[in-house]
């Protein structure tokens, strides 16, 4: 009887989970004790309280306006918006750019290929801290004064004082124009996308669409008074004005993390490319297709669904990523964090608010990525 | 710095009988200037290369090897007299001058036990025990204060032998951990699999900032008052819970690449559950996975870089404050661009042999 007690995988499975569940929860009261000892001890204070006190700390940037005698809940809400804003511009920077990369090494041409190649090794294999650091580097000792800036395009300036590029005035109306502008061109993309035979061929409808789109925004905007302005920077005195200003901080991480993210969007796309059969260039060529036609119209389609499950947690680990702006001092939600937790002592709470965060950016992102997989995922029927 | 990234793969000789034959090569000159965007890129590309002729010109021509005095290099190129001046530094770090030649040889062992570890000849349990005890040996020669080696506390090691240690030591903590991880994950005791759930998405939805933060700060407070884990530790364990995270993640796959089976003949012989993981799992899933386990050592490697946000005294820590040095004129892209290679030689180094090693696995697998 005990012999086949001792020999039942049944029994052993729950003598082992009964084990392990008595050495968690002894864990768990060991580490709380402890806790909740270290607490007393240091005088360190508990709960979500501190949320709704004033912050009293200055944050150098922001996406959403913010004053030190904000709350330290409005001061999150800072950093994580920082966080948001940079990943967005990454993301989609670096697709874009990964897209030309990937391309690139698949290029029959010998002097892209080999720079593509040459790009991807050294930016993979160089730790992302060390280039973001490198780029801060520069933007801070080897740019010029604004007055001798650098003036690599009509209207960009870099400077030590930061990146000065155009930027657009948005007058009261502004917004409203802006969003219907965006409207418009989605429903014109919806529509070109959907319509199989539109009068004069894609191209045509395209360009008629596009047309008609500039014609009713530009009559609206003359309509509320021109609220939308592009505004160049120009040397006032010592410094620029007008145009938009990228802080040091700002315009090194966005450059460092794009670049960086490209080669790895580039070498995911490239391996899409790479996946789908032999037999389906055999095919377009067979049909007389060109190549670039091969590329865009069979190959990339088919591509998409070997893409977008690595492309879902490349996307993730850059917004991880932004984290590492800490080391060049941008505010994002890490610096935030760290400095609340300087301000306040409480670092469990803190903590919990960045793994929350995190934890939701993560969850969102690749519930959407599933969603748009199912689409793309090939129906068999 | 949790990017996936195959290593390159590496193409089919030309030579192999089992391909059709090669298609005529197209000239040269059609594949640079064939079409009209062929031609425009072939000029982007050149563009681009002109543009960084400027730079190379900064980084040779111009360049300051020798100076007199710091101030000379003021003017002109790079400047690699300040490299040389402080490749102490930023190589060892704080750690004291008339002991360095202790923080070498650890160098230099991790350096030999890696080259040693790459013949297929000397793997198993005996590679483990070695390492073992090199590991031992390196720890014991840092910190000092037996066998008549003066002590150095760990708030004064630095630069490359603290990068490499905290690599290694990561990695080889992380992998017994993983290993249990993977099959709680895909074993058959529900607790054990919650656990192991929980454990590795928490672990990879937090950044690694985030983790050395827990680490930095939030670890003392876990612990009883009367233990002082010192900041080195604690950035280890920081490393290593999420080493094993990503790894976990990678022996699953090859877990789940394996014939089920294999298990279930081991169990019909009578085989016990630890044997059958230790000489017929562990052994092919761990080959089916190779390129995303090398990958997942170089990003480790890359990742070490991060202990500078906690204030380790890492390479690019001792990099970064040597540039700080008011009697040079402005060296940090020196600095880094020094520190840059190091970290290139290393990852490169690993993908290469990762290559190496998967043509290995092919070509045994076809023969």
């Amino acid at each position: 009887m005990l012999r086949s007690l001792w020999y039942s995988s049944r029994v052993r499975g729950w003598a082992v989970q009964i084990a392990l569940l008595g050495g968690l929860l002894a864990l768990l009261w060991w580490i709380a004790g402890n806790t909740l000892q270290n607490l007393a001890e240091r005088g360190i204070r508990t709960g979500f309280d501190y949320l709704w006190r004033p912050a009293r700390f200055p944050i150098s940037e922001s996406v959403v306006s913010y004053t030190p005698a904000d709350d330290f809940f409005w001061a999150y809400v800072v950093g994580v918006t920082n966080t948001l804003w940079l990943s967005a511009i990454t993301i989609v920077a670096a697709t874009l750019l990964g897209l030309f990369v990937g391309l690139s090494r698949r290029s029959d041409n010998p002097l892209l290929s080999g720079l593509a190649r040459i790009y991807v090794t050294v930016m993979r294999n160089v730790p992302l801290i060390v280039q973001l650091l490198f780029w801060y580097g520069i933007a801070t000792s080897s740019f010029p004064a604004p007055r001798e800036a650098l003036n690599p395009l009509p209207g960009v300036f870099l400077s030590l004082r930061g990146v000065y590029a155009p930027g657009l005035i948005v007058a009261p109306g502004g917004g409203l124009l802006l969003g219907l502008g965006v409207l418009v061109v989605l429903l014109a993309i919806a529509v070109v996308l959907r319509w199989p035979r539109p009068p004069l061929g894609r191209p045509g409808w395209a360009a008629i669409c596009a047309g008609g789109a500039v014609l009713t925004l530009w009559g609206m905007s003359r309509a509320l008074g021109h609220p939308l302005a592009l505004s160049f920077p120009e040397m006032a005195g010592l410094n620029f004005r007008g145009g938009t200003q990228l802080s040091p901080e700002f315009a090194a991480i966005i450059f460092g993390l794009t670049l960086y993210t490209a080669a790895f969007v580039g070498e995911i796309i490239r391996g899409g490319i790479e996946a789908v059969g032999k037999g389906q260039w055999e095919g377009g060529r067979a049909l007389g297709l060109t190549e670039r036609q091969i590329m865009f119209r069979v190959i990339l389609p088919q591509a998409l669904r070997v893409i977008v499950p690595p492309m879902t947690s490349q996307y993730l680990s850059t917004v991880k990523n932004t984290t590492l702006a800490v080391a060049v001092g941008y505010p994002e939600l890490g610096l935030v964090v760290n400095t609340v937790i300087n301000q306040t002592g409480q670092a469990i709470e803190s903590i919990l608010v960045m793994l929350g965060v995190f934890l939701t950016i993560s969850l969102s992102v690749s519930l959407f990525m599933n969603w748009y997989n199912a689409r793309v995922a090939l129906v068999t029927r | 710095m949790t990017d996936r990234a195959a290593p390159t793969p590496s193409a089919p000789t030309p030579s192999d009988p089992r391909l059709p034959p090669r298609t005529r090569r197209r000239p040269l000159i059609k594949l640079l200037f064939g079409d009209l965007v062929s031609a425009a890129l072939t000029v982007l590309a050149a563009l681009a290369i002109v543009m960084l002729l400027p730079a190379l010109n900064w980084a040779l021509l111009d360049a300051h090897w020798h100076v007199a005095a710091p101030g000379d290099c003021r003017h002109g190129g790079a400047c690699w007299a300040f490299v040389a001046a402080k490749s102490r530094l930023i190589l060892f770090g704080l750690y004291p001058p008339s002991e360095q030649w202790r923080a070498m040889i650890v160098i230099a062992l991790i350096v030999a036990m890696i080259l040693a570890s790459l013949s297929p000849r000397l793997r198993g349990g005996r590679l483990i025990a070695i390492w073992g005890g090199a590991i031992v040996a390196m720890l014991v020669l840092m910190g000092g204060g037996v066998l008549g080696l003066p002590p150095v506390p760990t708030s004064k090691w630095g630069g490359l032998p603290v990068t490499l240690l905290l690599a290694v030591l990561s990695l080889g903590l992380a992998f017994p951990l993983a290993v249990l991880l993977a099959l709680g994950r895909r074993g058959r005791l529900p607790l054990a699999r919650a656990i192991s759930v929980t454990i590795i998405e928490l672990v990879r939805g937090l950044p690694l900032v985030g983790l050395l933060f827990v680490a930095a700060i939030l670890l003392p407070l876990l612990l009883p008052p009367d233990w002082t884990v010192d900041k080195l530790g604690r950035t280890l364990a920081a490393l290593t819970i999420f080493a094993a995270a990503y790894l976990a993640e990678v022996l699953r796959g090859g877990l789940q690449g394996l014939d089920g089976g294999q298990q279930e003949a081991a169990e019909a012989l009578g085989i016990p559950y630890w044997k059958t993981v230790w000489h017929i799992i562990l052994p092919q899933a761990i080959q089916n996975v190779i390129p995303p386990l090398t990958n997942t050592a170089i990003v480790m490697v890359k990742n070490t870089s991060l202990v500078l946000i906690v204030g380790v005294f890492d390479m690019l820590s001792a990099a970064r404050s040597a540039a700080t040095d008011p009697a040079w004129p402005a060296p940090s892209t020196e600095a880094y661009l020094f520190v840059a290679l190091i970290y290139f030689v290393i990852c490169f180094g690993i993908s290469v042999y990762s290559a190496h090693l998967e043509t290995g696995v092919k070509s045994r697998r076809h023969g």
